[in-house]
């Protein structure tokens, strides 16, 4: 069976170049790059060179990114690291209701041990009123964390605006940019970002390798003691190959960054056209404004059935795609992206989450749309909610978790 | 993660559809932990002649409900009440342990089923 991947938001396949970049850093140039010596000489400049890959695609300097082992980490660093060097003049953060748990659990985290989070609401579309955003602001307001795309929902969130925010009341800005960098334009100038966070693996390098951006002059609580790398800011001997994989990602980005949105946007308009008109009762989650969507991104519902059993029906002919069902996480609760939008219970058990990558094809979206529909029936024949006359709950009834 | 045999009752459930002159009917679950499960009876002299399920969840729930309907038919009433959901998960050969919870399901909707039975003949 023919192997479809529709999962590219969760984490996609290291591309062969880079995979190529990496090889050599583990067989003859294995040196340590703090080494004087010719096997360390030999690693360090890659290290550097990826440096700058990184930085020329978010419009940074090299001396600006600071290597990391994952997302999360760099989440982690930019938020305890920011809250702990600005004790002095603030308790405050503002965030999302929306965001990956690598910052929602980190704000928990500050707010367990004594520091204040205020979790902007989104609306039914899983957008932010930045009317809101200025009303949070306190004078103890020292860092702003939004991220740049829901990895649910694809959603785009106003990042310049956000930015211009935070410089008029001079408040740090953190986004996590994992789901935004190489799919759609990044530029920390432009948007005023003092932390930016990048993650290896959804961009074609390999899972264990990240990258934070600091803007120069930003004071922050080292968080990772030992040696002196990263000029003191993150410790421990780097991940050579993992990093020149991440730089080689990040370089390819640059250079396909326009004909990959074309060419995924089209497919992924495909895919949400075809299921529009081809299923009937469904409910896309996220904007309806395409062009406020990441381009490879689709999450929708389909009424009476709950996502995990569709996405064990669709692996049977080989689809991967991913579901903010309760079931798949482990939890009893749908997703809290979902929560927060909204989206009436039931349907938030059904939300399934289709994103593409550069690897995608026509062939493959017309695959899914083949099946969707009949799997899609299938399964509504065998709810007790489908052709029952029950009605959606509403907003007052429905127990939806919502974190605010 | 889930055993052939929940694999068998998920993609090929039986007994999936609803009895139109059931005399038992049964429902357990609730939409906002992702699962609702609805049993119909046929009980004739006592036995349980046919059983139809229709549920919303994910594959545990389905493959359970599917089993606890295979279980049930040509069962007295007393013996169907003693099904437990142990008794159907170990029949599905063991259920992950977060799903847990949704093969307790299927035996409670059969249960729920008989009551109404119960209540609606005496
Ligand atoms: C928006 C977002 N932030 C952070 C992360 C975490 O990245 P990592 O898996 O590298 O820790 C992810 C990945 O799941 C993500 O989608
Ligand atoms: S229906 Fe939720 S874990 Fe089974």
């Amino acid at each position: 069976m023919k192997h479809i991947y529709l999962d590219y938001n969760a984490t996609s396949p290291v591309r062969p170049e880079v995979l190529e970049t990496m090889l050599p850093f583990y067989r003859e140039q294995f040196g340590n790059p703090s080494s004087v010596h010719w096997a360390g000489r030999q690693v360090s400049g890659a290290l550097e060179k990826a440096r700058e890959q990184v930085a020329s695609l978010i419009n940074a300097s090299p001396a600006e990114i600071v290597f990391v082992s994952c997302g999360s980490e760099g989440d982690n660093m930019a938020i305890k690291g920011t809250l702990d060097a600005l004790k002095d003049r603030g308790n405050h953060i503002i965030t999302t209701a929306v965001e990956h748990p690598a910052v929602l659990e980190t704000c928990a985290a500050m707010e367990k041990a004594g520091y204040e989070v205020t979790y902007l609401p989104v609306d039914k579309n899983g957008e932010l009123d930045l009317a809101e955003l200025e009303k949070a602001i306190t004078a103890k307001t020292v860092l702003i964390s939004v991220m740049w795309a829901n990895n649910e929902t694809g959603n785009i969130y106003p990042i310049e605006e956000i930015g211009r925010i935070a410089k008029k009341y001079n408040i740090r800005f953190h986004t996590d940019a994992v789901q935004a960098v190489g799919k759609v334009p990044v530029d920390v100038q432009k948007a005023n970002i003092d932390l930016l966070v990048i993650s290896g693996h959804k961009i074609g390098a390999p899972k264990g390798v990240g990258a934070i951006y600091i803007r120069r002059g930003t004071r922050m609580t080292q968080f990772m003691h030992g040696g002196h790398q990263e000029r003191n800011r993150r410790a421990g001997t780097q991940n050579v190959a993992g990093i020149a994989g991440l730089g080689k990602a990040c370089e390819l980005a640059s250079q396909e960054l326009v004909s990959y949105y074309r060419r995924v946007r089209a497919l992924r308009d495909r895919l949400e056209d075809g299921i529009s008109s081809q299923v009937p009762e469904i409910k896309l989650n996220g904007t309806p404004f395409r062009d406020r969507r990441l381009p490879n991104t689709l999450n929708v519902s389909f009424a009476y059935i709950e996502g995990e059993s569709l996405l064990l029906n669709l692996d049977m002919f080989g689809i991967a795609a991913s579901s903010g069902s309760a079931c798949t996480s482990g939890s009893l609760e749908p997703s809290h992206v979902m929560g927060a939008m909204c989206v009436e219970v039931t349907l938030a058990h059904s939300s399934t989450r289709f994103s593409l990558g550069p690897e995608t094809t026509a062939e493959e979206i017309d695959h899914v749309l083949d099946v969707l529909p009949t799997t899609v029936q299938r399964l509504r024949d065998m709810s007790p909610l489908y052709n029952c006359g029950r009605t959606a709950e509403g907003c007052e009834t429905c127990e939806t978790v919502r974190r605010l | 993660m889930y055993t052939d045999k929940v694999m068998d009752h998920f993609t090929n459930p039986r007994n999936v559809g609803e009895i139109e002159d059931a005399n038992g009917v049964g429902e357990v679950g609730n939409a906002s932990c992702g699962d609702i499960m609805k049993i119909f009876l046929k009980v004739e002299n006592n036995i349980i002649k046919d059983v139809k399920f229709k549920t919303f969840g994910c594959g545990a729930a389905i493959a359970t409900s599917s089993m606890v309907t295979e279980m049930a038919i040509g069962k007295t009433i007393e013996e169907a009440l003693e099904l437990s959901n142990q008794a159907v998960a170990e029949a599905l050969d063991g259920l992950p342990a977060q799903k847990m919870h949704c093969s307790n399901l299927a035996a409670d909707a059969l249960h729920e089923a008989i009551k109404n039975y119960i209540t609606k003949n005496n």
